[in-house]
């Protein structure tokens, strides 16, 4: 037993590392480099976009070309201008609602908690939010998107904090109490500090899909107000016609870095928050 | 309020005031249920862009959505789609899983790389791979190379295939979440249990069915329905890379609903979107139930 399994453990010591390596290349590596490729190719040569290096880089000029063409600069502070304020709304409005959840029992709260948790599953009704954010007034405005978006992702905020609450002793709330605080101060003082490793995955979660959202943006605010995908959309709308694969993967390239040096900076905390979200 | 002699109950109304749930339930009132509510009634209307006034229809847009056939058919590319992402992405992620899972350097660097489709945009997601399999793309330019031949395969323009093709290339931009999940399961598993299972001279086969995929269940329940949910809900992929097409076999009901959404034809695509929320609505909570019920028995 011992001796078959050193003599399989060095073949494959060397065996499984290599075989990673070649997996993430030619799953990965393939479509990554033709992004960059292409992205570094003039019209002419990006025409039928293939995986053979450009004779000559013009990645930076496509780069120009496309943060002007793309208005880049008025999408990234759209993106922003949406997502921030519907991040830090949810997340505000989404604990309060869980920490009382959480803590009140009876069939009332059970009810509250299942339809504020059913805008998990359930998809929102796109058509007809349009429709009322017209009779409101909001259509095409940054404040009905943040509305949309808010209705959202509460649920997923409700449902993680909520579960978390439960695990929070009462007796933390308690001393506070004791001390007169009301439950104004409680919340902010207690509560809200303690739930920032939940408020932290909850944030990167709803950043990831407000930030690359382009479904409901193009209902909600499309043609209004600039986004990251919005733009997206509308520089490979016309660039698919007029054969414009250098400008397009340029654009692609340029949208991702902010979320991809975020992710860099901190893929540890991010993928462990995540996991512990799922399996419990 | 038989407790109030105890205090307990009481003060701890007073002190989880029920006003706090107000600001978050007037957002899902106002910006989730009352459009939900909406859809159940101006599906049944001629709401569109060609009239100011909005009537009653009756059942009208459903008996010529369904006359048509386009109800039913994106109904069933829907539910196909949602299948095939759901196996695709947790095959693929289970797979780099078991291939990732000693914490070596090269490891976690690979683990990284495949979670960078995650956190990148499913619309850019789209775009690479219709580039990427264009007829003369480049995936083509590889198999032609391999096996020495002229390779033109209309990756994304076949009547039966490219949904296959289009629900691969969404396993491929989620599969680096599910890979994350297996991983976290994996880790729960009990070395002694493997330990004693290697003793007993199981095979490494043995012991993934056995044990090891058994004990993977909350994860499979967790990738199998946010595959499911994610993909019913899917636009942007397809979006990029087919529009729907070839001939609507790719038209899932998103596209449909953004496409007549676009013609003016609001009641259609609200017809379509309860469609789709009712959809949702049947299968996924018998999913989940079913999934978490083989938890249960192991």
């Amino acid at each position: 037993m011992t001796a078959l399994s050193a003599r399989r453990a060095p073949r494959r010591r060397l065996g499984q590392p290599i075989a990673a390596i070649l997996v993430a290349a030619a799953v990965l590596g393939v479509p990554f480099w033709l992004v960059v490729a292409t992205a570094g190719k003039d019209q002419g040569e990006a025409l039928d976009p293939n995986l053979s290096a450009p004779s000559q880089w013009h990645l930076w000029e496509n780069f120009a070309t496309v943060f002007t063409d793309g208005r880049m600069l008025s999408a990234f502070f759209g993106s922003l201008l949406v997502m921030v304020p519907s991040v830090v709304g949810v997340l505000v409005l989404g604990s309060m609602a869980a920490w009382i959840l959480g803590r009140r029992g009876g069939r009332l709260t059970a009810a509250i908690y299942a339809l504020g948790i059913s805008g998990i599953v359930l998809p929102p009704a796109v058509v007809t939010i349009v429709l009322l954010l017209r009779q409101l007034g909001l259509a095409g405005t940054a404040l009905g998107m943040i509305g949309v978006y808010m209705g959202m992702y509460l649920s997923t905020v409700i449902f993680f904090v909520t579960g978390f609450v439960r695990t929070i002793p009462h007796e933390l709330e308690e001393a506070a109490r004791v001390d007169g605080a009301g439950p104004v101060r409680v919340f902010i003082r207690i509560i809200l500090p303690l739930l920032r490793p939940v408020l932290a995955t909850a944030t990167i979660l709803i950043c990831l899909y407000i930030w690359n959202d382009v479904f409901y943006a193009l209902f909600v605010i499309g043609g209004r107000i600039d986004t990251l995908p919005l733009n997206l959309y509308q520089v490979a709308s016309a660039g698919l016609y007029l054969q414009n694969w250098h400008l397009i993967f340029a654009y692609i390239i340029l949208m991702s870095l902010p979320l991809l040096i975020t992710f860099m900076v901190a893929q540890r905390r991010i993928i462990s928050g995540i996991t512990s979200g799922a399996v419990k | 309020m038989s407790s109030n002699a105890l205090g307990v109950p009481r003060s701890r109304h007073r002190d989880h005031p029920l006003w706090f749930l107000i600001p978050a339930l007037a957002v899902l009132v106002v910006f989730f249920f009352v459009p939900t509510l909406f859809n159940f009634v101006y599906a049944f209307t001629d709401w569109s862009s060609f009239k100011s006034a909005i009537n009653f229809a009756g059942t009208d847009n459903f008996t010529s959505l369904f006359s048509n056939g386009t109800l039913l058919n994106s109904l069933k590319v829907t539910l196909v789609y949602a299948v095939l992402v759901a196996l695709f992405q947790n095959l693929f992620g289970l797979g780099l899983a078991l291939l990732l899972e000693r914490d070596t350097a090269v490891n976690r660097a690979v683990r990284v790389a495949f979670f960078i489709p995650v956190v990148m945009s499913a619309l850019a997601v789209g775009y690479i791979f219709q580039a990427l399999l264009k007829p003369d793309g480049a995936l083509n330019g590889i198999l032609g190379w391999l096996t020495g031949t002229e390779v033109a395969i209309p990756w994304l323009g076949s009547t039966t295939w490219t949904i296959v093709v289009v629900a691969i290339v969404h396993a491929w931009k989620w599969m680096g979440l599910s890979m994350l999940i297996y991983l976290a399961g994996l880790k729960t598993i009990n070395e002694d249990v493997l330990e004693a299972a290697r003793l007993d001279g199981a095979s490494r086969w043995t012991m993934f069915r056995a044990i090891r995929f058994p004990l993977l269940a909350p994860a499979v329940t967790f990738n199998v329905a946010t595959a499911l949910l994610g993909s019913m809900n899917g636009f942007d992929i397809v979006q990029a890379t087919t529009e729907g097409g070839p001939g609507g076999t790719t038209e899932l009901l998103n596209i449909f609903i953004f496409r007549t959404f676009g013609q003016g034809l609001f009641a259609q695509a609200t017809t379509m979107s309860l469609v789709l929320f009712l959809m949702v609505a049947i299968l996924a909570f018998p999913v989940i139930r079913y999934l978490r019920k083989r938890e249960d028995v192991l």
